[in-house]
């Protein structure tokens, strides 16, 4: 059964008086548990595919469906209930809050919940000791390394135990070696927690993480691939 | 719940030059507004705190002021012969018949001068208003052209130092003593004996008759019978009602403190605003990302409105601390009811530090709020990918 099902979605930005189509007519399932790689072109449309999901935008035209909710049909409102509690965000540039330290970023999302300050306090200790930084929550962005602020940016996006974790170019930014332990740890957050995980990616080695790639070109798909042996390059 | 304020108050402390310039530049809008309200609060003090709710004054029937009031000797030895007046210690009744005459006198900062009051009173004035007392020298003499000052005026006017002498009228005056009247009106008067002041001016009538009730019932009747009279036709009000009338003379004052008030809050409001729009448009990507883990735009608006409320309200207080030396300050303006010298001091109160703090708030809220909407408004995907 799909966890996420996209149904002949279009979407189409205005640019001052002219109408740019990005998707034209998309349909894709993705199960639970997936980790689901979407590639393409600069311009292709897999970043607002990404958005659509996530539910940081709409389509123009088709239906989003996520855990059997129809989540294109959400309110502005319901849609941001919605992600706090079934979206998880990972984004290329980490997107840590520079004025808040690690503890703090990880318990952003909490704030949106009923947990007391304690079993907050609870949650992101156990996200930090997920992404292995229980040592650095004092620690603000700026005394952190690019592959630290993203795991820090993870142990954000998991802390509230998402439906769903959606990460945009997670590896853009980082160096080889860094890059290497996001997608580790990425693949860990699939395989040992079961972690349904969507990510837009450039690079054929961090798609090589995913059991399942999709190519798109000009806003229509244009390969599907799903693999068994996708896993960790330790 | 809301956006952490721990987040605000990061981001006011990451750019502290900027906060301190924007906190520094509202403070000083607010200190020059905080001084106009010292500068109208300590007029009106100066003059409603002159009357006492338990006096009853006696003027002409459609007198306003004193200045154009009189009352003859006859009507006040009715008034005077009234049951219910409380007594000296002497038996004597607390009436004061008062004559009140302006003159001008040359001050050390202008040498043509200004009006002050001269109040002819009775050695009772003092018994009837406690709070003035002799701070230096002695009281005048009865039937003499002594007279003493307040010491405001002493400081104020030429000639008021005690063993000077000036003239007034077709004689000279010499001052005996030095009183202080606790930063009531009658701080910005010279004070003679009645009789002679009225022999010396050819006024053989009085400007008012200040009575003194022995309680709130005797009040009312003297009250009452002084009204209903038919022999008497004098207007009678309570002392703090006359004096607080006497504020009607200060709309001009109020109207240019209104006006000043207005364009400082509106500075603050820009003040305000023009600094938010610059902290949004820098972080237009992490209040995206806010947005995106689940926070509404209400929650963003709240927060944007809550940061500039609190760098206002800074501002606000560093006004009012910038404005703490006027305080106290002591100078005079023309009533242009009664057309003489009001003394006062510049007073910065609870009241007005408190108003010109919730001004700064309401400036910070205003100006805040387009920023705001601004932030909230702004599409996700858009602002995520703001550098």
């Amino acid at each position: 059964m799909s966890l996420v099902d996209i149904r002949d979605v279009h979407k189409v930005y205005k640019r001052d008086s002219f109408d740019v189509p990005v998707l034209n007519g998309i349909s894709v399932s993705v199960p639970k548990g997936d980790f689901l790689a979407l590639m393409g072109p600069s311009g292709s449309g897999k970043t607002t595919l990404l958005n659509l999901i996530a539910g940081i935008d709409r389509p123009t035209r088709g239906k989003v469906i996520v855990g059997e909710k129809e989540i294109s049909a959400f309110s502005e409102t319901k849609l941001a209930a919605w992600r706090a509690t079934n979206v998880g965000f990972i984004f290329q540039m980490y997107n840590l809050i520079p004025v808040l330290n690690a503890a703090d970023n990880v318990e952003l999302p909490l704030l949106l919940t009923k947990l007391s300050k304690k079993e907050r306090r609870e949650h992101l200790e156990t996200a930090l000791n997920v992404v292995g930084l229980a040592d650095r929550m004092t620690y603000f962005p700026r005394q952190l390394s690019g592959g630290q602020e993203q795991r820090v940016a993870i142990a954000r996006a998991i802390v509230t135990d998402p439906t769903i974790i959606v990460a945009d170019e997670p590896t853009g930014d980082l160096d080889a070696k860094s890059a290497h332990e996001i997608l580790d740890l990425l693949h860990r957050l699939n395989a040992d927690f079961q972690k349904t995980i969507i990510m837009v990616t450039h690079d054929p080695k961090a798609a090589e993480r995913a059991n399942h790639v999709l190519q798109l070109d000009k806003g229509v798909l244009v390969e599907s691939e799903r693999r068994d042996s996708a896993g960790s390059h330790g | 719940m809301a956006i952490p304020l721990k987040y605000n108050i990061g981001n006011l402390m990451s750019r502290k030059v900027s906060a301190i310039m924007t906190i520094f530049g509202i403070g000083l809008v607010i200190a020059v507004m905080v001084a106009m309200l010292a500068l109208y609060n300590g007029v009106q003090q100066a003059l409603v705190s002159s009357g006492s709710k338990e006096n009853l004054m006696v003027l002409r029937e459609g007198a306003q002021t004193e200045a154009t009031s009189w009352v003859t000797r006859e009507k006040y030895r009715i008034i005077r012969a009234l049951p219910g007046i409380d007594k000296a210690p002497d038996g004597e009744p607390l009436v004061s018949p008062e004559l009140v005459i302006i003159f001008k006198l040359p001050r050390y900062d202008n040498p043509t001068g200004s009006n002050i009051n001269v109040r002819g009173v009775t050695q009772k004035a003092m018994a009837i208003r406690p709070y003035i007392t002799m701070v230096d020298g002695r009281m005048f003499k009865p039937g003499t052209n002594e007279v003493i000052v307040s010491s405001r005026m002493r400081k104020r006017f030429r000639s008021t130092n005690i063993g000077d002498s000036f003239k007034f009228g077709p004689r000279n005056w010499t001052v005996v003593g030095v009183f202080d009247a606790n930063g009531t009106s009658f701080d910005s008067e010279i004070w003679a004996d009645v009789e002679y002041l009225g022999l010396a001016q050819k006024r053989p009538e009085y400007s008012s008759v200040l009575v003194k009730p022995d309680g709130a019932a005797a009040m009312r009747s003297i009250s009452d019978t002084i009204a209903t009279d038919m022999r008497l036709k004098l207007l009678v009000k309570s002392e703090f009602k006359y004096y607080e009338d006497q504020t009607s003379g200060l709309l001009g004052i109020r109207v240019l403190v209104t006006i000043v008030a207005f364009f400082m809050v509106l500075g603050a409001t820009l003040g305000a605003m023009n600094t938010m729009f610059s902290a949004v448009a820098s972080r237009k990507r992490e209040l995206a990302t806010m947005r995106a883990l689940g926070f509404r735009r209400r929650d963003v608006l709240l927060s944007i409105v809550i940061e500039s409320i609190v760098l206002s309200a800074l501002a606000g207080i560093a006004g009012v601390l910038l404005a703490l030396p006027v305080n106290g300050i002591a100078t005079g303006t023309a009533n242009f009811i009664t057309f003489s010298e009001v003394a006062f001091n510049f007073r910065i109160s609870p009241a007005v530090a408190i108003f010109a703090v919730s001004l700064a708030i309401v400036a910070g809220v205003i100006g805040g709020l387009l920023p705001a909407i601004s932030a909230a408004r702004l599409p996700i995907t858009r602002a995520l990918r703001e550098i």
